[in-house]
């Protein structure tokens, strides 16, 4: 029998534009050893993109290669080259990942070898393993290196204390750094530009996310969130061309909302909202369209989201700040989601099931990330304990293909979902249901 | 430098004899037996009946939790407050309800901690410090800040950064939150002269540890690992000068106790610093013929390397001996690649072992993440080492005899 034909994806203009922006940084890294450009390594969470590009930098970012390849399904053979070189089993796989990935030839996620950065920027936010596997990449590379700690949320708020210590780091470590590879001069001037320019990102994107507060909801803010985090999280935040982006992608949404459409899904679009849900932890991206399909098949949808915080959370207030513009940069990086406590982090997941008229909580735990996953048991029965909302739990990994397990998680999933209706029907008032 | 701040170590160890510590009668008799069972007695009590019975002694008096890796301690007995150091359940405890609180992959010391603590176990303590090791450890800190609400929970952060006037600054602010923290639990200031009477004090416990370590160093058979590794244990729930004291009076009667010497090699054990492996892995270790010369075990012991000044500003003295004069461990950034893994170097050397047991515990980022870097410095100076992971309550240690054994073999054959 011929094999059925995978359903073509269905795109936005949105997507198309990420699309090629994406293919534009990576031809600008893929080009940097002819071009001359300066390139500079550094993590998605607390990254200061604004910052870079005031130096011209070329951005890599290991973990949004570490992802691209996974949705190219070739982490697994990554992973287990880098397991073969003697790092553990137990260990996050998207460390392994970008490890396999140098030993096999450093080549990029489009096929070209990434060149060989002439700065490593650890902004230490959010994670310890962050720190393990800046040391780990040095080791290989062995260029020149500026490390900034971000201390963490333990209380729940930035006291000026660590505000004060960001800053200090950038202006008196970090800056000259950059000035001294690069070779350009440091204009706060520049910075301000590029500030504004991700203040107005940032808006358009807050609203974009809260849009899904409308029912149905015009978009997905789990699997659509993760595309439409993708500028601002990583080499785009700052520039004109993320802003535009966000405006284009604002305006696709509120016509999705005039028209009272739900969500773009890769099979068209979602013809009926049946579940609401909040899911917390990052996603698979090695069955990435599987996953996605078992909730839009379901006619799941995800209304918030913690993991398209990872890179910011703007939907509290905090917009990149023009007028202070080291501060702001100290106060986003302190910020970041996975730099906030626990209590901080169940506060905020209930207040996303009571704003966005949530089913619940769904928690995907991901075992190579400590940073998010140590914990979520209890968020779990604090945010069902708090909203009276049934929550649920899988498990899957990030970038290992070796821990996802379709059958487990679709059982899972539809039990939840069954969950969530007898449940409805129990809390139905009488009559309702004739 | 004003002349108030200027005190001298006569002053404080006058102060020592009359201060706030609670020197209390010797709890064994001295000789060696009789000392290593005392310290036996403390480890395998998981319902920490010492810390009460300090703490009864007399009314007001409070305690503070700590895990691993380091806190200043100093700033907790210098509150009045003793130090609890929380390493986990080991291999005794059972674990019924922390399991549901973790998933597999995850490590256990958490689990265990959460079951100490929902066990009621560590109701003893009127706070809990969670230092900055890790993300498990500082999740940790939250949850325990909505399981426990009604006691002190602080995370407890130190910088990466080693330039006084940048981290050293923010350590130092930190610290002194710490100390307006413990001045309103205990209702009364700390004052200046209370922390440097704390700095004399632990100054006394480092130097009486390191004196255990390099004695075992210099004739391991004389201070098997097993021995001192509960007699550091012990540091963790016995007020501190004790604990000093029960060291001095093990190294008194440990030198002249006779003891055979075996045909070991002598070896390192590193990754042990946070989760504690079961007891009877050091055991197995040695059983297996290796002498253990130094490890990162409870490193709050010996966290700070060399003294730390008494005269002048007592928190920015434990910031400058943080900063520049502190161990090194996966928890720490190495600002300098070429100095990546050279402690482990400097132990070997430092301690003649012939090798390194890099022993970490299973799924600890930290330990396991750090590895393959030690291991390459340590390739690249012709080191042997092995590896292993460990549970704290893994239960069949006849692999690790066996690779113990092995490893052993192997040195004495290079060596040959
Ligand atoms: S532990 Fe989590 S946050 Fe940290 S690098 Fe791995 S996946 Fe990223
Ligand atoms: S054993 Fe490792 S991962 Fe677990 S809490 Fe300790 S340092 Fe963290």
């Amino acid at each position: 029998m011929p094999k059925k034909a995978p359903p073509t994806a269905i795109k936005e203009q949105s997507m198309e534009i990420q699309k090629s922006m994406i293919a534009d940084n990576f031809r600008q890294l893929y080009d940097a050893p002819k071009t001359d450009q300066k390139v500079v390594s550094t993590f998605v969470p607390g990254n200061l993109n604004e910052l870079l590009m005031c130096f011209d930098f070329a951005r890599n970012l290991p973990e949004i290669n570490a992802l691209q390849n996974a949705m190219r399904k070739r982490t697994g053979r990554m992973i287990m080259e880098a397991e073969r070189a003697g790092h553990s089993e137990d260990v996050c796989t998207y460390v392994k990942a970008d490890l396999g990935m140098m030993a096999q030839g450093n080549i990029g996620p489009t096929g070209e070898a990434l060149p060989t950065p002439d700065l490593l920027l650890l902004s230490y936010t959010g994670c310890f393993t962050f720190m393990k596997w800046f040391e780990l990449v040095r080791e290989q590379y062995k260029c020149e290196t500026a490390m900034l700690h971000v201390p963490y949320q333990g209380d729940g708020v930035i006291t000026p204390n660590m505000r004060e210590y960001v800053v200090k780091q950038l202006k008196e470590d970090i800056i000259p750094t950059l000035e001294r590879v690069s070779g350009v001069k440091f204009d706060i001037d520049r910075l301000r530009q590029y500030l504004r320019q991700s203040a107005k990102a940032e808006e358009d994107l807050v609203w974009v996310l809260q849009s899904a507060k409308n029912k149905p909801s015009p978009i997905d803010a789990y699997f659509g969130g993760v595309y439409y985090v993708g500028p601002i999280f990583s080499s785009f935040r700052g520039s004109e061309g993320a802003a535009e982006y966000y405006a284009m992608l604002r305006k696709e949404v509120e016509e999705r909302v005039r028209l009272g459409k739900g969500p773009v899904t890769p099979e068209g679009e979602m013809p009926e909202e049946k579940y609401r849900l909040v899911v917390e932890g990052p996603p698979n991206w090695t069955h990435f369209r599987e996953f996605w399909k078992m909730f839009y098949e379901e006619g799941a949808v995800v209304v918030a989201s913690s993991y398209t915080k990872v890179g910011g959370v703007y939907d509290f207030g905090f917009r990149h700040d023009p007028d202070n513009p080291i501060e702001t940069l100290a106060d986003y990086c302190l910020g970041c989601y996975t730099n906030l406590n626990l209590p901080h982090r169940a506060d905020m997941l209930s207040q996303y099931v009571e704003e966005y008229e949530a089913d619940g909580l769904l928690i995907n735990s991901i075992k190579s990330c400590n940073s998010f996953s140590a914990g979520q048991l209890l968020l779990l029965r604090e945010v069902e304990k708090r909203t009276g909302k049934p929550g649920a739990f899988i498990e899957t990994d990030l970038v290992d293909p070796r821990y996802f397990s379709a059958a487990n998680v679709k059982n899972r999933l539809e039990s939840y979902f069954q969950m969530i209706k007898q449940k409805r029907e129990g809390n139905a008032p009488l009559g309702a249901a004739a | 430098m004003t002349d108030k701040t200027q005190k001298t170590t006569a002053d404080i160890s006058a102060k020592l004899e009359t201060g706030n510590s609670s020197k209390t009668s010797l709890m064994y008799r001295k000789n060696l037996k009789d000392i290593v069972a005392y310290c036996q007695e403390l480890f395998d009590d998981l319902d920490f009946k010492a810390v009460k019975s300090w703490k009864e002694a007399k009314p007001g008096r409070k305690v503070i939790g700590y895990m691993p890796v380091y806190v200043p301690r100093e700033i907790i007995h210098a509150a009045g407050m003793l130090p609890v150091g929380i390493m986990g359940g080991g291999d005794q405890l059972e674990v019924i309800h922390g399991d549901a609180y973790y998933q597999s992959y995850i490590c256990r010391i958490p689990r265990s901690t959460i079951e100490l603590g929902v066990t009621g176990r560590l109701d003893v303590l009127d706070g809990m410090l969670f230092p900055s090791i890790c993300d498990v450890i500082r999740n940790l800190s939250g949850m325990w800040k909505l399981m426990f609400k009604d006691k002190y929970v602080r995370y407890f952060d130190v910088p990466q950064n080693y330039e006084d006037e940048i981290g050293g600054k923010f350590y130092i602010h930190e610290m002194q939150t710490l100390r307006d923290d413990f001045a309103k639990l205990v209702g009364h200031e700390i004052t200046d002269d209370d922390l440097r009477n704390s700095i004399a004090v632990y100054n006394e416990n480092r130097k009486a540890v390191e004196e255990l370590y390099a004695f075992r160093a210099k004739g391991p058979w004389k201070a098997p690992s097993t021995e001192v590794y509960l007699l550091v244990r012990a540091g963790m729930v016995l007020p501190v000068e004790e604990h000093t004291q029960l060291l001095k009076d093990y190294l008194e009667v440990a030198a002249v106790e006779d003891r055979p010497v075996r045909d070991n090699c002598r070896v390192v054990v590193s990754g042990v610093f946070c989760e504690q492996p079961p007891f009877n892995m050091i055991k197995s270790i040695e059983m297996a013929g290796c002498y253990i010369v130094d490890d990162d075990f409870m490193l709050v012991t010996r966290w700070l390397l060399q003294e730390v000044p008494i005269s002048g500003d007592p928190l920015e003295n434990l910031s400058k001996a943080f900063l520049h004069h502190s161990n090194d461990t996966a928890a720490k950034y190495e600002p300098d690649v070429d100095k990546k893994g050279k402690y482990l170097i400097d132990s070997v050397r430092d301690n003649s072992a012939e090798g390194i047991i890099f022993a970490g515990p299973s799924f600890c980022d930290p330990a396991l993440l750090d590895r393959p870097m030690l291991q390459n410095a340590l390739a690249a100076k012709d080191i042997p080492f092995t590896s292993f992971e460990y549970a704290e309550n893994s239960g069949q240690m006849q692999p690790i005899r066996e690779q113990a054994g092995t490893f052993a073999d192997s040195i004495k054959l290079w060596s040959a």
